[in-house]
């Protein structure tokens, strides 16, 4: 659906009725990328098709780079960055594995690339729905991450995405993730920003006044750094702290950007974490991307039958929002984080791992239950958060829980 | 129908939580959908095998002299029909609805 | 909040289906969202769609368990799906056949029931058995949740693949016009309405 419904008279903003991966296209395009570079693969091909059809049509002025697979996405679009072009790609599963080796350089190299991951589970038990296991394996590679929960927040996302990645105290690559299926096909109203407004909000292009492949500034790009001997080590401690440092850095800027986009758009999204209905509450639960919109409703169904259950919705995952996580879940004493993904290594979900960092945090004996769900595509209801509540209810501390499969008789 | 090259595999003293695997051959067949079906003039049949080679579900079998479709299987996508080189097939509406 | 379930197979178009209802809907001013569930894309298998509106904001971005109006659009796909599963009482469906409803098992859940030749609609007009324009006037005939004018206008938004804006409008009209539409909550005999 391409079609935008006309001003009315009273000047009313436009809106187009589309799907997640359509919406995610249009905010690339009101970004102005200069070269998008992409290769299909479900559940983000149409976003791809949208984006190749706004070139086509003259919509979206930036050269399409056609190759042969994700790795060569990646490694050109580096290139690119590199010469001062702002990029765009998205990819998910297979395709986010197949561009591993650039996708880990990327951070080192502090380019402000935005890359959409339309999150999906990974092979093997062959699958090609949605999930968030791929964008899970990779949060240690040194991108940004924000999860979003609606279509509308898919675009308001991926604008905000270059104003954060390019913030001279951020130049880091943003991952802007959005549930494959739920989101990416899900067909909703979109309120469509003005192209002046966004290049304001946005302004002038932030990308390779520190690291450049330019003729007028000559320099060796990523150097052997390291080894035992020499300035090696505290070289490469260096751009380390540095890195870390452009992470903690997006905590503020992540909130800053995300405020100004309200101001000026009138769309507040919660930039870090979300609190729904947790100042009165007694125990919480912990959610990521589209999951929340029913456990928001599995909460309300709880309020009304007198519980005291509140909502943590988790947006930045990357970097992991400490202080902001810790406010949260020292309001209550139960936590249940509902994970759409494994962390085979603690045998829970990854939100909830790192969640016991911060619960840590807190000084306080918190009880957590991890629930992991909607796997390979599987629906989370509802129904299902109600069954999350009953049991984060009754959670007690200290004592060992499996994590609950919340899909596993369905 | 092809015959099973050997027997159906006991896969009972593998754990069914281990490895990823099938054994049992489902039922569902893409005929059951079908709103047009190929049917070949046997007189300009050459026995060139593009049809064979082309068919998305392998329904395609050789006769002596021709080639035919299994229509349990054929979902009527009318592939063969379109590569074969001398016309020999066309495709008809399906009957009843 | 109404919860529709469209069933049918891939290549059909029930999923376009879908968002042009929601297309239809938010233009006259509601809150609706449609998602879609399917395995492999690949033409004839079975494919849902599900469309959630409201007067107020919808957050939940699931499947639809429990419709109230089953809308299926290939005649086939019954036999390989249970369309009905989890409607409802005093649901609509809305099918795509050339069957009459004393010939069809209806479950109890279903007090109204629209039913509509679309394949034998869609035949001429596009030379194929694409149903979905046809039965998205079956839908607005058969629940009058939405009128044929605002169908009219979602498809003059759309963009289509596959056919032109003139066929579709005229199979959306055909299909409202040829849908007959049952009233079973009546005692013992259905009777035609309209």
């Amino acid at each position: 659906m391409s079609a935008t419904a006309a001003a009315t008279k009273s000047n009313k903003p436009a809106y187009v009725v589309c799907e997640g991966n359509e919406a995610a296209a249009i905010g690339v395009g009101l970004s102005r990328p200069d070269v998008v570079a992409v290769y299909p693969i479900t559940p983000q091909s149409s976003l791809v098709e949208h984006l190749s059809q706004m070139i086509a049509d003259g919509r979206l002025r930036a050269d399409l780079m056609n190759v042969e697979g994700e790795h060569a996405v990646l490694n050109g679009l580096q290139g690119v960055a590199l010469a001062g072009g702002r990029t765009f790609t998205a990819t998910c599963g297979p395709g986010l594995a197949f561009m591993f080796e650039p996708y880990v350089r990327t951070p080192g190299l502090r380019l402000p690339m935005v890359a959409s991951l339309v999150t999906r589970d990974l092979l093997s038990p062959q699958c090609v729905w949605g999930g968030q296991q791929d964008a899970m394996v990779v949060r240690e590679a040194g991108w940004i991450q924000m999860y979003c929960e609606t279509v509308q927040e898919i675009l308001d996302t991926t604008v905000m995405a270059y104003k954060i990645a390019e913030h001279r105290d951020v130049m880091l690559p943003v991952n802007v993730c959005h549930d494959g299926n739920y989101l990416s096909f899900g067909v909703t109203r979109v309120e469509l920003p003005e192209q002046q407004a966004v290049d304001e909000f946005l302004g002038p292009p932030n990308i390779n006044w520190h690291i450049a492949l330019d003729p007028e500034r000559p320099m060796g790009v990523d150097p052997l750094t390291g080894g035992a001997g020499g300035p090696g080590p505290r070289n490469f401690v260096r751009y380390r702290k540095g890195q870390c440092r452009g992470m903690q850095n997006a905590l503020r800027v992540i909130r800053e950007v995300h405020a100004a986009w309200g101001e000026r758009f009138g769309r507040y999204h919660a930039p870090l974490v979300e609190e729904y209905r947790l100042d009165d509450a007694d125990y919480a639960l912990v959610t990521i991307g589209s999951m929340t919109g029913a456990a928001k409703d599995a909460v309300d169904t709880a309020r009304d039958a007198g519980e005291g259950v509140g909502l943590i919705k988790v947006k930045t995952f990357r970097p992991f929002p400490l202080e902001a996580m810790t406010a949260a879940l020292g309001k209550v004493t139960r936590v249940g984080v509902v994970d759409r993904s494994v962390s085979f290594g603690w045998n829970s979900g990854p939100v909830y791992q790192e969640t016991l960092g911060a619960l840590y945090r807190t000084g306080k004996q918190i009880s957590a239950i991890s629930f992991i769900g909607g796997l390979a595509g599987a629906d989370i209801t509802a129904e299902h958060f109600a069954r999350a509540i009953a049991l984060t209810r009754e959670a007690q501390f200290g004592r060992a829980q499996e994590p609950v499969w919340l899909n596993e008789n369905d | 129908m092809q015959r099973q090259s050997r027997d159906h595999f006991d896969a009972s003293t593998i754990p069914d939580d281990l490895a990823p695997i099938a054994t049992v051959l489902s039922k569902m067949l893409p005929g059951d959908w079908r709103s047009q079906r190929p049917v070949i003039d046997r007189r300009k049949c050459v026995m060139c095998s593009l049809c064979w080679l082309y068919c998305p579900v392998q329904c395609v079998t050789e006769k002596p002299r021709w080639f035919e479709f299994d229509l349990a299987v054929c979902k009527g996508c009318g592939v063969c029909a379109q590569e074969c080189p001398q016309r020999a097939i066309s495709m008809v509406e399906e009957a009843g609805r | 909040m109404h919860e529709v379930r469209i069933h049918g197979r891939g290549g059909q178009g029930a999923v376009l289906a879908c968002a042009i209802l929601a297309q239809a809907l938010i233009d006259d001013g509601k809150h609706a969202v449609a998602i879609p569930s399917f395995g492999f894309e690949r033409r004839g298998a079975p494919v849902a769609a599900f469309l959630r509106f409201s007067d107020a904001p919808i957050r939940a971005m699931t499947n639809v368990y429990h419709p109230d109006c089953v809308v299926c659009i290939d005649p086939t796909v019954h036999r390989s799906v249970d369309i009905y599963a989890g409607m409802k009482p005093g649901g609509t469906v809305v099918l795509a056949t050339t069957a009459k409803p004393d010939e069809m098992k209806l479950p109890d859940a279903v007090e109204r029931v629209g039913l509509c030749d679309a394949v034998g609609i869609a035949l001429p007009i596009y030379r194929k058995p694409v149903t979905n324009a046809v039965m998205l006037g079956a839908f607005a005939r058969t629940t009058g949740l939405l009128s044929l004018a605002s169908l009219k206008e979602a498809l003059e938004q759309m963009d289509f693949r596959d056919a032109g804006l003139t066929q579709n409008l005229d199979a959306v009209e055909r299909g409202y016009n040829e849908t007959r539409v049952y009233d079973l909550s009546k005692v013992a005999h259905a009777a035609a309405v309209a």
